[in-house]
């Protein structure tokens, strides 16, 4: 197909050929690294928005330690580069559990954690969204505080942080690239593998900047329509 | 496991200099790219952001809802090795330019991006007759803007340009792809060379996290500074990084 778009372009474009790129060239090799990316960012999404949700909870519970610990777990997580984070538990969770893990095990730890730190700031937002008659509503039905959360609280700022959630999931995805740094075998290693390996560097990286920029672009379009659509309700 | 904080004073192999030497001139770099890409994403940033809020200019709007689009879409990492190889490749005349430039520009073409959607917010948060009142005193679009618009939305962006502002430190990290000798990079080669990776990313994470509280002071000061007395001025981040 590609091969195809190329031809009928008829230019040349400084020198790229990106006709070297067919089925067999993906399936080979960037299908696996795009299955990783698309399931480090699920799982990282579900993992740091329950943890996150745990932190926002301990953050805004009112117990001293509770909120001092997450604080503190937070703030820290946030103010390291990512790529950092990516490092220091690929250097520590061997230490910890005493065997060597893979890069690809290793980064889907290291995800979870940093996206927790940054979940948690949105469910902050969307649970001190909520204005507080419901929480005494909650309350004055004799609730206890983890009835009041979950019926009453946490679904609905679930329902107003939603396009924000999925903005940060498009974000999510884009940061699994970052794996670069401890080789993880994902999207964009996909295309560089296969740039490597048939000498065409240079189109394996704008075919890969495509395909993430598709992704993205197509994701942020349907957040578009979801916020509208919520605004609408709301 | 024994701390070796001694580590800093080994020699690095590259004659004379120490693993701490090596580290302040890898922190350097990373100012340097910070600092560097910084300028280009205010100044793109704002231009861009201001671009997408142009009453009669269509196309305007259109090139400057591309350029968001584009540089918000791809991983930095890609758009870095995009700047790297392939436009040198389609473009000749680059080959000669520093990687340490070709890196400034990816980092600071990817940050105005969402620089310019903050800006674009914050102009379209402003109440229409602050327009309509430049409009009113007989002002041109650009006297309008100058005068009028941009002075009031730039005060009301302060607090999530601050927190751009910190992301881009952060993500000068991932100028290590293409062996710029900032701190990251100094972090994999030292760990890897003195097997201390703890001392080490300790150190590079301190460096990291005191650089970052530093844009925080200064954004701060910047912002008390232009503040306008009894205007006040709602914060507010959310995600991002």
């Amino acid at each position: 197909m590609w091969s195809r778009v190329a031809q009928a372009g008829g230019t040349d474009m400084g020198g790229l050929d990106l006709t070297f790129v067919n089925w067999d060239i993906i399936s080979k090799f960037v299908l696996g690294g795009f299955m990783f990316s698309i399931n480090l960012t699920i799982i990282a999404t579900l993992g740091g928005i329950l943890f996150g949700t745990i932190l926002a909870l301990m953050r805004l519970s009112g117990n001293k330690p509770m909120t001092i610990i997450a604080t503190v777990y937070v703030n820290g997580m946030r103010s390291v580069p990512l790529v950092m984070v990516i490092l220091w538990f690929f250097l520590l969770v061997p230490l910890i559990t005493g065997r060597p893990v893979g890069a690809e095990l290793s980064a889907t730890i290291t995800f979870i954690a940093f996206e927790a730190a940054y979940f948690s700031e949105i469910m902050r937002a969307g649970i001190q969204s909520i204005p507080r008659g419901q929480v005494y509503a909650g309350q004055a039905l004799g609730m206890t505080y983890s009835q009041n959360m979950r019926l009453v609280v946490l679904p609905q700022a679930f329902r107003n942080m939603l396009p924000v959630l999925l903005t940060q999931t498009i974000i999510l995805f884009q940061d699994t690239s970052l794996v670069y740094a401890i080789g993880a075998y994902d999207l964009l290693k996909g295309f560089v593998t296969a740039g490597k390996i048939y000498g065409r560097p240079e189109e394996a990286y704008l075919m890969a900047a495509v395909l993430y920029f598709v992704v993205c672009f197509g994701l942020s379009a349907l957040v578009k329509r979801l916020q509208s659509k919520i605004a609408i309700i709301r | 496991m024994a701390w070796d904080w001694q580590v800093f004073l080994n020699d690095d192999g590259s004659g004379g200099r120490t693993y701490l030497q090596w580290m302040m001139d890898a922190w350097g770099w990373t100012v340097s790219v910070a600092a560097s890409a910084w300028v280009i994403a205010m100044v793109v940033g704002a231009l861009v952001g201001t671009m997408r809020t142009l009453p009669d200019n269509p196309w305007l709007v259109r090139l400057a809802n591309v350029w968001v689009e584009l540089f918000r879409n791809i991983p930095l990492l890609v758009q870095i090795f995009l700047w790297y190889f392939v436009v040198p490749k389609i473009f000749p005349v680059m080959q000669g330019i520093p990687s340490f430039v070709l890196v400034v520009f990816a980092l600071g073409f990817f940050t105005s991006a969402r620089i310019a959607e903050q800006v674009r917010a914050g102009i379209q948060s402003l109440p229409k007759g602050q327009r309509y009142a430049g409009m009113a005193m007989g002002f041109t679009t650009l006297q309008t803007y100058r005068y009028v618009i941009l002075p009031m939305a730039f005060r009301i962006i302060l607090p999530p340009l601050t927190s751009e502002s910190m992301n881009l430190l952060k993500n000068s990290s991932v100028a290590f792809a293409v062996s710029i000798a900032e701190l990251t990079m100094f972090a994999m080669q030292a760990q890897e060379e003195t097997s201390r990776g703890i001392e080490i990313y300790i150190a590079v994470t301190g460096l990291y996290a005191i650089s970052a509280f530093a844009v925080n002071r200064i954004m701060s000061f910047i912002e008390k500074r232009v503040q306008i007395p009894g205007y006040v001025v709602a914060g507010g981040t959310g995600g991002g990084h």
